[in-house]
């Protein structure tokens, strides 16, 4: 994956730079030792790293805001990073930059269940959130499988999903405002305890843009009473064709499961090798769940089973209790630690509509013949979410751009039948050559613009999102005015 | 003008000599009055895909919303944001269009449990203020690839480029519905009665209170007997309450088709407006109001107040943070006051910037949204 070559006027500038942000930082705050800036080198798309110029640890938004304007009027890149969790280098540095971590701003603000909101400060992490308000069995709903690590910071920035996003969407329809720091040091709100604008739409065009227009330090998050309960089910098939009708007919139905995952062959074989949860050998599982009172989940779920029992299932296994509850997830939960377990791999995030999972899957069975790497199917099947995720070894010279070739293919394969790029990871480095895939020139530069008007000098987070050639102009433009 | 295609909108747009009022189906003249050529999207209509099995609709912006509900009712489906029908407020008498719904972001009741028209979208067509096509966003369910500038058009009101098709998530229409209904609270014990309600895990989807009426309303939905069965919780949430239960489906619908039309503030001469507030604020706000009438829903938080001609409400909203719109105002109002509520600085900023980048010649829509 190509970077743009860093400015070598920035990098000379280093001392002074550092030291203009030690002015307006606390001591321990700004770290410019290159042995310690190397701890930042990458995000969890680890196959590129690069240490930064320096990083900024700050703690609040007045902090936040005077290291922008210091970066603003010395022409310095800046990298915001949550926790580092994303997997398509959207916090990887560049050699000129100023990583700005907000890890350490992990604050709750304000809690209101009259009203239904929390406001933390974006450091914090995803499941410390519902921490924050399971005590009066309130949760918040997006639940990124990383949200055990994932920070809010980077939640809003990739618009991050979840497995319970049939039900409850994803980030976007979950945030109600924000504290932001633009590019220039400029602090405003969008937003806030109240619903939708009273103007543009500009919260719903932050949310998702990768850290590309401004550092969001505080959000207001929507939180939700716990439903009394909930229960899944397990279905096997024959094939992944009925368990793709199965999904389709379950959803015609009425029935809104909050969660409909989806295993082939290759990953069922893996988790059960990794985590023994008793699941049935076939070609495709479905875990369904559905959530409310004992009477309304016995409700739901007798609607879900009869639609299965229509589709000759290998298998039809229902939670009776929690433990059963607990293995039947098991699998589920454990299937990226299983599948690291055989090898590394390289997980994509495409989306398709429903209706073409069945052609999806038997394509991208092809292409793993053709490129002669293996390839294990989870995804939220619902949603139309994939995560195929591709087995390489990355000890052997060639093979991790060969699957990065196979990846961009299956995409391409995802954008072919209607579907799109990334559902929930975000593009980042890793899927910024292929939006043109996705997208026609004058779309590309509609989004574009959009950064025009926020960050004017492209300083802020610069080199993703858009193919290098398609930004290029305009990175050199805001070079060449310093 | 009245365009038939994507391409015919493109040209005509490219070709303008002056501003253009673009128009749906003309129910929805809320804004600063627009001076300019009309343009009508209602020639660019039709369900362009329609996939019941994976909640998606993708359809041209000009088409009635009316054919919409009923391809989407034949398949035991909805819109489920509930778009208002805003002819009954603003005395209109034209067609509501899909464009116009998503242009205004226009959201009923069950906004505050599933979200609003913008939470539903999952793709725009549009062509901006050079006359050039636009695409973004798509017809999945979960897309993160590049801005959300769908989003960004949702409620633009024709502002940044004139919509041609869209894409939107729909959803199973429940078996079953049920209106609970309390008498004679105030404000703040509606206020709080709708609170407790939606802090409960019995789901919600309306919440209301109606002074005039004297009636506060709550709406459960689903299957048969997980209504009955939350119907039951919920009366003994609130066993010092005396409830009354309405469960004919046509009763409820009529019930909620007025909050979501506003009905008890159609009638009467004055200013409407529309209040956006955390619902715990509003009992203390109402009362400086001074308005003739007013309907809560959103269980508080979204206001409708009716007042004298040129009122100025925003001036009453002193220490509380949301968005007023005026909704209904004379042209005398409108011309005195913004229509759409004033954005802080840098956010204006951003607004005036995002305006210029996507209609450079200033002219979709001139001066409706103000600046």
């Amino acid at each position: 994956m190509e970077m743009p070559v860093p400015n070598a006027d920035v990098i000379a500038r280093k001392a002074q730079i550092v030291a203009a942000l030690s002015k307006v930082m606390p001591s321990g705050a700004v770290i410019s030792d290159v042995s310690e800036t190397r701890a930042y080198e990458c995000d969890a798309l680890t196959a590129y790293r690069c240490a930064p110029l320096a990083v900024v640890l700050p703690r609040s938004t007045e902090e936040v805001s005077a290291v922008m304007k210091i970066c603003h009027d010395m022409g310095v890149p800046v990298v915001p990073r949550g926790s580092g969790t994303s997997l398509a280098g959207g916090a990887l540095p560049t050699a000129d930059c100023v990583l700005l971590g907000v890890a350490r701003m992990n604050e709750v603000i304000e809690t209101d269940y009259e009203n239904r909101f929390i406001r933390v400060q974006t450091g914090r992490t995803n499941l410390s959130v519902t921490g924050a308000v399971e005590q009066e069995d309130f949760f918040y709903a997006p639940d990124p499988s990383s949200q055990l690590a994932c920070a809010i910071a980077g939640n809003i920035a990739m618009n991050s999903g979840g497995a319970h996003c049939l039900k409850y969407g994803v980030t976007t329809n979950n945030l109600l405002g924000v504290t932001i720091v633009l590019m220039d040091g400029t602090v405003t709100e969008i937003g806030g305890a109240h619903l939708d604008s009273g103007g543009l739409d500009l919260l719903g065009l932050i949310c998702g843009s990768e850290g590309q227009l401004g550092v969001v330090t505080e959000a207001t998050l929507r939180i939700l009473r716990k439903p009394e309960g909930a229960r899944p089910v397990l279905m096997g098939f024959d094939s992944n064709e009925v368990a793709g009708a199965c999904v389709s007919d379950i959803i015609k139905a009425g029935v809104l499961p909050v969660a409909i995952e989806f295993m082939d062959r290759p990953c069922i074989e893996a988790c059960e090798a990794f985590a023994h949860a008793g699941y049935p050998m076939c070609e495709a599982l479905l875990i369904v769940e559905v959530e409310g009172s004992p009477a309304e989940i016995d409700e739901q779920l007798s609607v879900i089973l009869d639609i299965a029992r229509r589709h000759n299932p290998v298998e039809l296994r229902e939670a009776k209790d929690a433990d059963e509850a607990g293995r039947i997830w098991l699998g589920r939960k454990s299937a990226f630690g299983a599948m690291g377990q055989i090898n590394d791999y390289m997980c994509l995030d495409g989306t398709i509509p429903v209706t073409s999972l069945p052609y999806v899957l038997k394509r991208i069975g092809e292409l793993s013949k053709q490129y002669g790497l293996g390839v294990a199917n989870v995804f939220h099947a619902g949603d139309g979410n994939m995560h195929p995720l591709i087995l390489f070894d990355a000890n052997k010279p060639g093979d991790l751009e060969l699957c990065e070739d196979m990846g961009a293919d299956i995409l391409r394969l995802c954008v072919e039948v209607g579907g799109c790029l990334t559902g929930e990871h975000g593009v980042g480095i890793e899927k910024r050559d292929l939006m043109v895939d996705q997208f026609a020139p004058d779309d590309l530069e509609a989004q574009m613009a959009v950064k025009d008007v926020f960050d004017p000098k492209w300083l802020l987070n610069p080199a993703k999102v858009f193919p290098l050639a398609a930004s290029e102009s305009r990175r050199n433009f805001a070079l060449a005015a310093e | 003008m009245r365009p038939e295609t994507e391409a015919e909108l493109a040209e005509m747009i490219a070709a303008a000599k002056g501003p253009l009022h673009v128009q749906g189906g003309g129910t929805r003249p809320v804004g600063q009055p627009v001076t300019g050529e009309m343009l009508h999207t209602s020639g660019m209509s039709g369900i362009t895909l329609y996939e019941p099995g994976a909640l998606t609709l993708v359809v041209q912006a000009g088409t009635p919303l009316a054919e919409i509900e009923a391809a989407l009712d034949a398949e035991g489906q909805r819109l489920p944001f509930e778009p208002m029908d805003h002819r009954g407020l603003l005395g209109t008498s034209g067609t509501p269009t899909i464009g116009g719904v998503v242009a205004s972001n226009a959201s009923g009741p069950r906004r505050i449990q599933v979200g609003a028209c913008r939470d539903f979208m999952l793709g725009v067509r549009f062509v901006d203020g050079q006359g050039t096509v636009i695409k973004n966003g798509g017809r999945v369910m979960k897309n993160v690839t590049g801005y959300d500038l769908v989003k960004l058009l949702s409620g633009s009101w024709g502002t940044l480029g004139v919509l041609s098709e869209v894409s939107l998530k729909v959803l199973p229409k429940p078996d079953s519905a049920a209106t609970l209904k309390f008498r004679g609270l105030d404000v703040a014990q509606a206020v709080s009665v709708m609170s407790r309600a939606l802090g409960s895990p019995f789901e919600i989807t309306g919440a209301a209170h109606d002074p005039q009426a004297g009636q506060t309303l709550l709406r459960i939905e689903g299957f048969a007997q997980s209504v009955t069965y939350r119907a039951g919780q919920l009366r003994a949430l609130f066993s010092d309450h005396a409830i009354e239960i309405e469960n004919d489906p046509a009763q409820v619908a009529a019930t909620w088709a007025g909050i979501r039309d506003v009905a008890p503030l159609q009638d009467g001469t004055g200013d409407v407006w529309r209040l956006s507030v955390k619902p715990s604020d509003a009992p203390e706000l109402v009362a400086r109001l001074d308005a003739e009438a007013l309907l809560f829903d959103w269980g508080g938080g979204l206001i409708w107040a009716r007042v004298p001609e040129g009122t100025d409400l925003r001036a009453r909203m002193s220490g509380v943070k949301g968005h007023a719109t005026l909704i209904r105002g004379s042209a005398a109002s409108r011309a005195a006051l913004p229509v759409f509520h004033p954005e802080p600085a840098p956010l204006a900023h951003i607004t005036d910037g995002l305006r210029l980048r996507f209609d450079p010649r200033g002219i979709l829509n001139p001066g409706l949204m103000g600046a």
